[in-house]
């Protein structure tokens, strides 16, 4: 269902809309974007391209804990989680949360993802790319499902898409902003801004063939040369929207035997990653750890899945101190060189 | 203000993955100088059926406040109600396990893991070759062969440990000796006591005793330190078993045993669930399953 809504009336809409939940968007803080708790649209900045971390934080918290213990047993502790709604979230974003629902709620399903995530409503909005944006190159530049609303910026209109039940009952909680009557002009609006998008793209990469160009080039000294650079920081998995391995850890409270498991965002760039007991470790290699991370996200996952996991966000180009990313590693690999 | 008209499927939290039961180790011996049986109950009678496990699977142990590990059963499932594992001390979460007493509690989740496929198996002769360690996972398997001895052809039984003081299970293993329906050889790398009554030499040596084999209608099963892959391989390959046919199950650094932690990936499968049982074809076409390399050199 496609409905039409005048730019004015979003902010009336979103305050209808903070019945159902805390409202949260895209807010510039020190000069840098990141999703906050807002009152009204008027705090938001939606011309904000990505914020530094991905949606996925609301859905699978950097750290949480996921069982109170003592000496008797595990308790969960679920249930505490405060009903959101996410406004701004761009199609790559969108694109990601596909993704992390396919690893979280598949084969066992993860009580304490789908929990958060069926107390977020996912609003998506339109953007204009920049010069890091390359989700054209991984087909995730637009959206089609997965949200529970989306809104395309047509300058005096708003397109909503209604993408859920959930999302449907948002819009009837305030039918009156929303039309049912589109017509030719609004179609011609939409082609001609989907176009207009598409030129904006300044980065065009071609992933095409990635996964034969990964196992070609499983051996190559590129990995040894990116190695070199790389700090083994973790910065590109705590800021990718597909990034989902995590550690546990128990805690004890202090001078007692009672305490928490808690979770948190682990990285396969850290040397711990596949050390086992006795000492042995699968990846001691920065290069082997290195190709691991860009193995998953170019070659394994489309083999598995027909599509890459890479979303195209640009958080990796923006992020990594030493300028690894998956525009460098891929054009690396293809070119047999790694850019100095 | 109209009202809203969500029907949310709000979750009752019923089947949590990652949530411990309590078990209690009703015994706990030392099989070598650093490794220890371990055999343990459900606090609550129930959880034993509820925890319906094939051999080759494992189970994500934990010590209240210390940690959780994965740990291959080394129990049959031929034989319900508790279950057994062999343990080295060599980490923080099995020094920490090697701390508590018979009766004291441990959380236990599971099981996890594809396992043997053993109705694939049955019907077939069985090849079961165990260094060192690798007897803990292929004890489970060895001894739910021998519990439905009718429905396997010739099974044999190939275990070989470092020194008679290393090996696990020596007991169990030499009465097995005894019996006529299965063809079990017993080796020590090197005997320093004089008192091995069986093989000196490294596994391997004992495929000379091994006789005749009807490779084709064979299902070989390995387990043991990388090093030993290499060897045991290019023996196995040698007598012609089929590639898909040669299973052998695999350890990874696990957090939480139902591929979401990621941390034993390897390409696009994860251990915990796709494996730990991968076959020899596996292993030649997904390049790191058993080290960097090691396959490479071994293809045949």
């Amino acid at each position: 269902m496609i409905l039409k809504m005048k730019k004015e009336d979003l902010p009336a809409f979103l305050d209808a809309a903070k019945e159902w939940g805390e409202l949260w968007g895209p807010t510039k803080k020190d000069g840098k974007c990141t999703y906050a708790k807002v009152d009204s649209l008027s705090q938001m900045d939606l011309k904000a391209t990505r914020t530094i971390i991905p949606p996925k934080k609301f859905l699978y918290p950097p750290k949480f804990t996921m069982f109170d213990f003592d000496q008797d047993g595990y308790v969960e502790r679920l249930g505490d989680v405060p009903r959101k709604i996410l406004f701004g979230i761009h199609p790559c974003d969108l694109h990601g949360v596909q993704i992390m629902d396919k690893l979280f709620l598949e084969t066992y399903k993860d009580p304490y993802y789908a929990e958060r995530r069926e107390k977020t409503l996912l609003i998506g909005h339109s953007c204009i790319p920049d010069d890091k944006c390359i989700c054209i190159a991984t087909n995730t530049d637009f959206i089609a499902e997965g949200f529970d609303l989306f809104f395309t910026d047509l300058k005096m209109f708003y397109l909503v898409w209604v993408g859920s039940s959930r999302g449907h009952d948002l819009i009837r909680m305030k039918p009156e902003l929303f039309s049912r009557n589109l017509d030719k002009n609004d179609i011609l609006n939409y082609t001609e801004y989907r176009k207009w998008k598409t030129a904006q793209f300044k980065t065009i990469m071609d992933f095409t063939g990635m996964p034969d160009v990964f196992e070609l080039g499983y051996n190559s000294p590129v990995w040894d040369q990116l190695a070199e650079k790389c700090l083994s920081c973790g910065q590109c998995s705590m800021v990718c929207p597909t990034c989902n391995c995590y550690n546990v850890s128990d805690e004890l409270d202090l001078g007692s035997l009672e305490g928490t498991r808690d979770r948190y965002w682990d990285s396969c760039m850290f040397r711990e990653y596949s050390l086992v007991a006795g000492g042995s470790n699968f990846r001691d290699k920065r290069a082997d750890r290195l190709r691991l991370w860009y193995t998953h996200k170019l070659q394994a996952f489309i083999g598995e899945f027909g599509k890459p996991a890479c979303v195209g966000c640009g958080r990796c180009i923006d992020t990594c101190p030493v300028e690894i990313n998956v525009s460098t590693v891929s054009t690396a690999l293809k070119e047999q060189e790694v850019e100095k | 203000m109209k009202k809203l008209c969500v029907v949310l499927d709000e979750k009752e939290v019923q089947d949590n993955p990652f949530k411990p039961e309590m078990w209690r180790i009703v015994r706990r011996y030392p099989l070598t100088y650093d490794t220890n049986f371990f055999q343990a109950r459900p606090v609550d009678a129930d959880d034993a059926l509820r925890f319906d496990y094939k051999p080759g699977q494992f189970a994500m142990l934990s010590v209240v406040g210390e940690g959780e590990a994965p740990f291959c059963m080394s129990s049959t499932p031929s034989r319900p109600g508790m279950l057994e594992f062999c343990i080295r001390n060599v980490g923080t979460l099995t020094s920490s396990l090697f701390g508590l007493k018979e009766n004291q509690t441990i959380g236990v989740r599971g099981p996890y893991g594809n396992g043997f496929p053993m109705e694939k198996m049955e019907g077939k002769d069985i090849l079961i070759v165990a260094g060192g360690m690798g007897a803990a996972p292929l004890r489970s398997i060895l001894l739910n062969i021998l519990d439905n001895r009718d429905k396997f052809g010739n099974v044999s039984y190939l275990h070989g440990a470092r020194t008679p003081a290393d090996m696990l299970f020596r007991e169990e293993f030499v009465q097995l000796k005894e019996r006529d329906d299965l063809n079990c050889l017993l080796s020590v790398d090197k005997d320093d006591t004089g008192n091995w009554r069986f093989k000196v030499g490294v596994v391997t040596t004992l495929f000379k005793d091994l006789g005749p084999i009807d490779a084709k209608n064979t299902y070989a099963v390995v387990c043991g330190p990388p090093v030993m892959y290499k060897f045991v391989m290019q023996e196995v390959v040698k007598l012609g078993v089929p590639k898909h046919q040669i299973l052998m199950t695999l350890e990874r650094r696990m957090k939480c045993g139902v591929g979401k932690c990621g941390h034993c990936a390897i390409e696009y499968l994860y251990t915990c669930i796709d494996g730990p049982v991968f076959s020899w074809w596996d292993v030649i076409h997904m390049k790191e399953l058993i080290g960097r390399g090691a396959s490479d050199q071994i293809i045949a």
